[in-house]
């Protein structure tokens, strides 16, 4: 049953995730949402991957998820990088035509 | 005597990501040296890809199995015709750009600049990365292909670091990085389905249950993100139009194409199964979809590079046109075959052509210090041998015959109007009148006589050339269109014989 | 319910009320904090999960740099990021509502998908386990990480390199050539210091282990280049060793030594007809060879990613 419990909440930090990306417009939000989104995926693959008889994640989820996490973290590195020099270009922490003035959404 | 270089087993395939990846390595190590490994680099690339394309025309259709490992607990590479001819579009694309950014990226004083620094490693990943994808028969690693390509085009389209392109970066960033999860998300359910990543083996499993159906959807969502189809296109024109010139052609050449390649790989080869009447014309509507409003767009606008980026807009929606024309399971066509290979004959076509434009433009915007199309009057007299190349590529756009466009729409055509699916057939014509009329506004205004005679920048003859040999590639194709047609067809899957089923 | 579901089910709660707070928070250090500590219960889903490299990974990479990343940028973007104070109209709750909805709906479809699945996975676990004498290593997921997959990890290796490639293509002009990260405003004397000095030798021999023991138990490249990344970030944000130039030909040579050593073997096995192969009865000594070339690449790498831009003089 555990299993299935942890893909079911990856399932549900993917909405999350979506959620974030959807309605917030400052870029360094966004970038966590996706970081949010990708471990919910991940947490998803594990958990499906550790059904059925045996103990123990199928290995080949496990070493996929490793790479997936690390190729997350190199995407993320070069989107913080992009945000920070925008910002310091320009002074914008939202893309153009994107209204950051939105109540909480700004943030 | 010599070894039998053709012979099946020789690894071409895996030479044609290994080396690329090495220049790269080797030119983050070497800092200002690494120029000198450009131009053997490219060619021995050209070289490899000529090798194995010929390989598959003498023997066919070869799986290689990385670490000798079989699926599903190891990872296939897959080198068919289809593949082949992807590695040598991409090789003939990335010589040219290679040749011409050469002396764009020189370290100045013989000290490393930031972008000669770049440029080098991100262009030969990017070309590993291609060719990975191509040649690559395992879900979760053609992930990690495609976000090679991401950083690598996200970064390249950065590079000229003004706050307009870190925009369209981010932008671009952000629209690949959500396609790419969805496609991860559809991949952890098709091995939570079928405990297999190989797309072979998962053919042979897939049956359309709602996951499958699921996955199939959420996977090709995220790959039409990254392929900027109509209308998930926004991102497409500011950081095609705003990258580095060479960066613009390896960008609206190559890059969108391989998600193009892989939502084609997941129906044809994956899920053939699964594709219903209304998926395909569903695709075809979206097709239909960009290529009248990418054209339409391309019309209304005032930059040269942003013209030729709505212009690639519009080209991929003959792509998707692809999909209705083969049938489906209700209603399989005769002519499947004819709108497969018309198809992907389109996708290899706009490559060349693609890449001379936008290596053509950069030149004129170069020698007029301008990018919008007002002062570009009368540049024809000034660098004849570009807008002789942007001409000869505009043939091509068009589908004016005998350009590999022409062989391409006309294949499409074809299909459309055997399989009584006249409306694809007019979207088809509309495409070809609308892009005549997008190109003609430009090329009118390079061949006008200028009011003043207005300075110019002095531009190589020799980099006017590359994007002359470029577009020449793409009426080539035309002329001599028997054997890539013929390279096509070898392991060709079964989906595009008897149509989508 | 046993006592281990009642674990699991105020586990995945608490993970998803977390993550929810990170995305709703209004503030953008709240955000971040939260989302490490997000993160950190990740990795307590995947112990639970028996999956301990993962969480070890999940836990260094997913929540840690991560959030230094972040916690980094967001300090760059200084008091950008605080709620204006805007008013809440009708109009603004409907753009909130209709994305809330939207994704509610996506992420119950999603749940409804995973839970239709059969029960019985067709993994490869069986397969793993079948084959594991001939993959050098007893660890399976560095038997899949290194050898069944290792083609995988070559690309995830050029993915770490090219980022960082990107991160300094956005160096601006003038500071080209110059040293990664902001100046760091350490005293000698303080506990940082001693810290930076301290912690290199403990660091050193955690990475050793985790590297070593990867072949056989948890750990591996990743995990051991994670921990001497982040005892290397300590001992240069205390100020014990500076930050090397981007332009320094043993940094260049640094990063690129694991990929190129990786690819190199993997051309020489293509020479010999099999791309990556490993040579039989000698895949561990392969196999830890390079796990340790990449390790000091990843370190580097995965460093130099978190110091950022260069922006100081050398």
């Amino acid at each position: 049953m555990s299993p299935i419990l942890y893909a079911a909440t990856g399932a549900v930090l993917v909405g999350i995730g979506v959620f974030g990306l959807l309605a917030r417009t400052h870029l360094l939000r966004r970038i966590l949402a996706f970081n949010v989104i990708g471990s919910g995926i991940f947490l998803a693959f594990g958990g499906l991957g550790s059904r059925g008889p045996g103990s123990g994640v199928d290995p080949v989820p496990q070493a996929i998820v490793i790479t997936g996490i690390v190729v997350a973290l190199a995407a993320t590195a070069l989107a913080v990088t992009l945000v920070t020099r925008l910002f310091e270009e320009t002074g914008a922490v939202t893309l153009p035509g994107e209204h950051p003035a939105e109540g909480p959404d700004a943030s | 005597m010599l070894p039998d270089l053709l012979a099946v087993g020789v690894p071409w395939a895996v030479a044609s990501i290994v080396l690329p990846l090495a220049v790269a390595l080797a030119a983050i190590a070497l800092g200002p040296h690494a120029r000198h490994l450009v131009l053997p680099g490219a060619l021995l690339g050209a070289v490899i890809a000529l090798a194995a394309a010929a390989q598959v025309l003498a023997h066919g259709a070869w799986h290689h199995a990385v670490g000798g490992w079989l699926p599903p607990l190891g990872i296939r590479l897959r080198l068919d015709g289809l593949a082949a001819s992807f590695l040598v579009a991409t090789a003939v694309v990335a010589c040219g750009v290679a040749g011409f950014s050469r002396r764009l990226f020189e370290p100045s004083a013989r000290r490393e600049t930031r972008a000669g620094f770049a440029f080098w490693p991100l262009f030969f990943v990017m070309w590993a990365g291609l060719n990975a994808v191509f040649l690559g028969a395992d879900l979760f690693n053609l992930y990690v292909a495609l976000e090679l390509l991401t950083l690598t085009a996200v970064a390249m389209v950065a590079l000229d670091g003004k706050a307009e392109t870190l925009a369209a970066a981010i932008r671009y960033l952000l629209f690949a990085l959500l396609g790419s999860l969805a496609y991860l998300l559809g991949v952890a359910l098709l091995y939570a389905r079928y405990g297999a990543l190989d797309l072979g083996l998962l053919r042979a499993a897939a049956v359309p249950d709602a996951i499958t159906l699921a996955a199939g959807a959420i996977m090709t969502a995220g790959l039409m993100a990254k392929t900027a189809i109509f209308p998930l296109h926004g991102w497409l024109p500011p950081a095609h139009a705003g990258a580095p010139t060479p960066a613009s052609a390896m960008l609206s050449a190559l890059v969108v194409k391989a998600s193009f390649y892989l939502i084609a790989r997941l129906w044809f080869d994956v899920l053939p199964a699964a594709a219903t009447v209304e998926t395909s014309q569903l695709f075809g509507a979206l097709g239909a979809g960009a290529i009248v409003f990418g054209s339409l767009l391309a019309l209304r606008q005032e930059q040269l590079k942003l013209v030729i980026a709505y212009s690639t807009v519009a080209q991929l929606g003959y792509l998707f046109l692809m999909f209705p024309l083969t049938g489906s399971a209700a209603a399989p066509q005769p002519w499947a075959a004819a709108a497969w290979t018309g198809g992907m004959f389109h996708a290899l076509a706009h490559a060349p052509a693609k890449a001379a434009m936008f290596l053509a433009a950069g030149l004129m915007i170069k020698a007029c210090g301008d990018g919008r199309l007002a002062p570009l009057a009368g540049i024809g007299r000034d660098l004849p041998i570009a807008c002789f190349a942007f001409g000869l590529a505009a043939v091509s756009l068009m589908g004016l015959p005998p350009s590999g466009g022409f062989t391409a729409k006309y294949l499409l055509l074809t299909a459309a109007l055997a399989s009584g699916q006249w409306w694809w057939a007019l979207a088809i014509l509309a495409g070809g009148l609308l892009a005549a009329a997008y190109l003609f506004r430009v090329l009118n205004r390079f061949l006008i006589a200028p009011a003043e005679a207005a300075p110019r920048v002095a531009v190589a003859r020799r980099d006017q050339a590359i994007a002359l040999a470029l577009a020449g590639v793409s009426i080539l194709l035309g002329l001599a269109s028997l054997v890539p047609y013929q390279l096509l067809q070898i392991g060709r899957p079964a989906a595009a014989v008897g149509g989508l089923s | 319910m046993t006592a281990a579901l009642v674990f699991d089910l105020s586990l995945c709660l608490l993970i998803a009320a977390v993550a929810l707070a990170a995305v709703l928070a209004d503030d953008l250090f709240t955000a971040i904090v939260l989302f490490i500590v997000y993160g950190l219960l990740a990795a307590i889903a995947w112990v639970r999960l028996d999956a301990i490299d993962v969480a070890l990974a999940e836990a260094a990479i997913g929540a840690g740099l991560t959030g230094l990343l972040l916690v980094g940028a967001a300090a760059r973007l200084g008091g950008r990021g605080a709620p204006p104070a805007a008013g809440r109209t009708p109009w603004r709750l409907l753009g909130k509502a209709a994305p809330a909805a939207l994704c509610v709906a996506a992420a119950a479809a999603l749940v409804v998908l995973v839970l239709a699945l059969p029960d019985d996975a067709p993994g490869l676990r069986p397969l793993v386990a079948e084959t594991i004498a001939a993959s050098g290593v007893t660890n399976p997921v560095t038997a899949v990480l290194l050898n069944f997959r290792g083609y995988d990890t070559l690309l995830e290796t050029i993915v770490l390199a090219v980022a960082l490639v990107g991160v300094w293509s956005l160096t601006p002009d003038r500071d080209w050539g110059s040293v990664p990260g902001a100046r760091q405003h350490a005293r000698p004397d303080g506990v940082l210091a001693t810290f930076g000095r301290l912690l290199p030798a403990l660091g050193l021999l955690v990475a050793a282990h985790l590297l070593w023991a990867g072949a056989d138990a948890p750990g591996g490249a990743f995990q051991a280049g994670t921990v001497l990344a982040a005892v290397w970030l300590v001992v240069v944000m205390a100020g014990v060793l500076p930050a090397p130039a981007t332009a320094d030909t043993r940094v260049r040579l640094l990063l690129v030594a694991g990929p190129a050593a990786f690819l190199g073997f993997g051309a020489v096995g293509a020479a010999g007809g099999v791309f990556l192969g490993h040579p039989a009865g000698a895949a561990k000594a392969t196999i830890l060879a390079i796990e340790t070339a990449l390790t000091l690449s990843i370190a580097a790498t995965l460093g130099l990613l978190v110091l950022g831009v260069p922006r100081r003089p050398a």
